[in-house]
């Protein structure tokens, strides 16, 4: 604990989240990924955007900024062209993400920029007191659908693989361990990395849906996953309707930031004393 | 459920009032802290107490977009927000407004972003005052309740979006009684939208590009559609009162008659204030309030009426327009004061109060009535901020 507990603003602890909350076993594994990497502290950039999800960068002693309702990934993108040295990492949820913030989502995605995406996703707005998103399962309680959601859920991991990301993965905050792991392998991957952390929300999800507390919501979480390693042997029905945990895509691809470099290094060539900065921009505009 | 008196919250009576107005259309985004409005409103369509649909979207930018599309094709359209929720509808207020679309929103009136804050202020509906909406704010869950007829009314009979804003937590969030009309009552009052032309309804194209040929006759006539709300609003203020025995004018005067000194403000700080005139009045000061219900369109007549002759105004804003000079309810009053005669008109001056939530109490009244019966100090500025840290933070 005492290793990790240097990556926190600790004078901002305790933290907001509720009793049973999974969000900080989520942050948890992306500070001990960090500190596994050995990353430099003055060298990482967490984002994010509005949420439960997004107050974890508040207790987090790195460069942090909390930005508007579903835009992290937009103001990532900035960040990370202006400094591609830095390490950026985006940490949203599944109403930030995939409802208000979709369309960053599939973008980031498509142009492959190196950043990493941690999502939260508890399957319930759980900041406005446990409205139904995009992932909150066909049938389940929230306080607009007080009888039953009628909508259906994205595969957030398709989804991103869809959309051109290039390392997907998904945990839980069941497989603790696990997510570690995941966290660690989406911050080295170059490239646009997603790891969506299914996580419990005892306060509105499991009271609405009456699943249980945090430990009966860990269980339901347990019992609807199945490893991706395990899935590829087992028989049919025994993954039936289940979320496949683990690495679920890898294949490395030109990196955005690299691409728009190699551009610039084109055009540089063409004008003879050229002279740029970072960017190559600063000294060209007069 | 209604023609009685309850204990509600601003937001539930404002959601029963958009239930008994019988909407075809409610789209909403959760945001804090209006988000107990569509909460409450899925209820009702869930038990079958509305025939309306709800349409919980993505964002706020949806909400909108869906509330200008399900009203271009003549339903009866609302939703409700706060900051940046709103502020997330930027575009779409603008188009409602011009396609002359009677929209209706609750808006719960919470601090823009940024820095982030939930609390209540008034800059996210004042960034909005140039859109072309009818806004009316509110003191009370009582004239949350009753002004959102009111707005329906008046944004239907002329073509007009109109919001209905309410302080967050304070009034959206704290429980008083609120007394109710009955269920037919308020339909016999919201009467059914006749709009115009509507998409289903023939051949129609909506908002398609209006360039240096038409777009001023267009702006001209939304123009002329505000001016006439004032007369509208006043209509449908007479047929509230005669219905509910409740008057709800443009501005509520309160121990105004024979003041030297009045305090001007929005929402839910009237209620602290009058408190404060009360208390002043008791050790002899002549000192009165004046509330502002309509801020869109401007009552300019009725506010300029009302302050002509006193000494001196205290305008609060819950917003800093960042002019320099003040918020935009002192900007819109000095403007109304202009045209008063200069032996009538009164000193004005500009306070900024209540940012984020900043709690208001009867003392900070005292404070800037003090501060009114002295001359302005040459040090401080064109504008007081009060109730501040003298110090700011680092």
């Amino acid at each position: 604990m005492s290793d990790i507990l240097k990556y926190f603003r600790q004078d901002r602890l305790p933290h907001i989240w509720c009793p049973g909350c999974g969000h900080g076993t989520v942050t948890g594994a992306l500070v001990r990924a960090i500190a596994r990497l050995k990353l430099d502290k003055n060298k990482v950039c967490v984002v994010s955007g509005i949420g439960c999800s997004s107050r974890a960068p508040g207790y987090l002693d790195f460069d942090t900024l909390h930005t508007a309702h579903g835009r992290a990934l937009a103001f990532a993108t900035g960040i990370k062209l202006a400094r591609p040295d830095l390490k950026v990492i985006v940490m949203t949820g599944d109403g930030d993400c995939t409802a208000i913030g979709g369309n960053h989502f599939i973008h980031a995605a498509r142009r492959n920029i190196d950043i990493t995406t941690i999502v939260m996703n508890n399957n319930i707005y759980g900041m406005t007191s446990g409205q139904y998103s995009p992932m909150t399962p066909k049938g389940f309680l929230g306080t607009t659908a007080p009888y039953g959601n009628v909508e259906r859920t994205f595969d957030l991991c398709k989804l991103a693989e869809a959309a051109g990301a290039t390392y997907v993965a998904r945990g839980t905050a069941y497989h603790a361990q696990m997510l570690v792991d995941l966290c660690e392998q989406a911050l080295t991957h170059r490239g646009f990395s997603v790891v969506e952390a299914l996580t419990q929300c005892p306060t509105y999800f499991g009271r609405k849906n009456k699943v249980g507390g945090a430990v009966e919501l860990l269980e339901w979480i347990k019992d609807r996953t199945v490893n991706s390693k395990a899935a590829a042997v087992l028989p049919p029905e025994k993954t039936a309707g289940k979320l496949l945990i683990g690495e679920l895509y890898k294949n490395p691809q030109p990196e955005f930031c690299d691409e728009y470099d190699k551009v610039i290094a084109q055009v540089q060539r063409k004008f003879d004393g050229f002279r740029g900065g970072v960017r190559g921009c600063e000294q060209n505009s007069d | 459920m209604s023609g009685r008196t309850a204990l509600l919250s601003g937001n539930e009576a404002t959601a029963i009032a958009m239930r008994q107005a019988r909407p075809d259309v409610f789209a909403a985004f959760p945001i804090t802290p209006s988000t107990e409005i569509p909460q409450y409103f899925s209820k009702f369509v869930a038990d079958g107490e509305t025939p309306a649909v709800f349409v919980p979207v993505e964002s706020e930018h949806s909400s909108m977009s869906a509330c200008i599309g399900a009203a271009a094709s003549g339903a009866r359209s609302f939703t409700a927000t706060s900051a940046n929720g709103l502020a997330l509808m930027w575009e779409e207020l603008y188009i409602a407004a011009s396609l002359r679309l009677p929209v209706v929103m609750a808006c719960v009136n919470r601090a823009l972003s940024g820095p982030i804050n939930i609390n209540n202020d008034h800059s996210d509906s004042m960034g909005a005052r140039d859109s072309g909406w009818i806004q009316l704010y509110s003191e009370n869950a009582q004239e949350a309740y009753d002004q959102f007829f009111i707005a329906l009314k008046t944004a239907e009979s002329v073509g007009l979006p109109a919001m209905t804003c309410q302080d967050g937590f304070i009034t959206s969030h704290a429980v008083e009684p609120v007394e109710l009309l009955e269920d037919g009552k308020a339909a016999g009052y919201c009467g059914t939208w006749k709009p115009g032309r509507t998409l289903l309804s023939g051949p129609v194209s909506m908002g398609p590009y209006d360039g240096a040929e038409f777009y001023m006759e267009h702006k001209r006539q939304q123009s002329d559609a505000v001016s006439q709300a004032f007369e509208a609003h006043a209509r449908a203020v007479r047929e509230y009162g005669a219905l509910s025995g409740r008057l709800l004018d443009p501005v509520e005067e309160y121990r105004l008659d024979d003041a030297e000194y009045a305090f001007v403000l929005i929402g839910s700080s009237a209620g602290t204030g009058k408190d404060a005139v009360d208390r002043l009045r008791e050790r002899g000061h002549r000192v009165g309030l004046l509330k502002i219900r309509l801020f869109r369109p401007f009552p300019a007549e009725a506010i300029a009426r009302a302050l002509s002759g006193r000494r001196a105004v205290a305008v609060m804003d819950k917003c800093d327009g960042f002019s320099g000079s003040g918020g935009p309810l002192a900007a819109e009053v000095a403007g109304a004061l202009y045209g008063t005669p200069a032996a009538e008109r009164p000193e004005l001056r500009p306070f900024v109060y209540g940012l984020g939530g900043r709690d208001v109490w009867v003392e900070e009244f005292f404070g800037i009535y003090e501060s009114l019966r002295n001359p302005w100090a040459a040090d401080a500025g064109r504008v007081e901020y009060r109730g501040v840290r003298e110090e700011a933070p680092v």
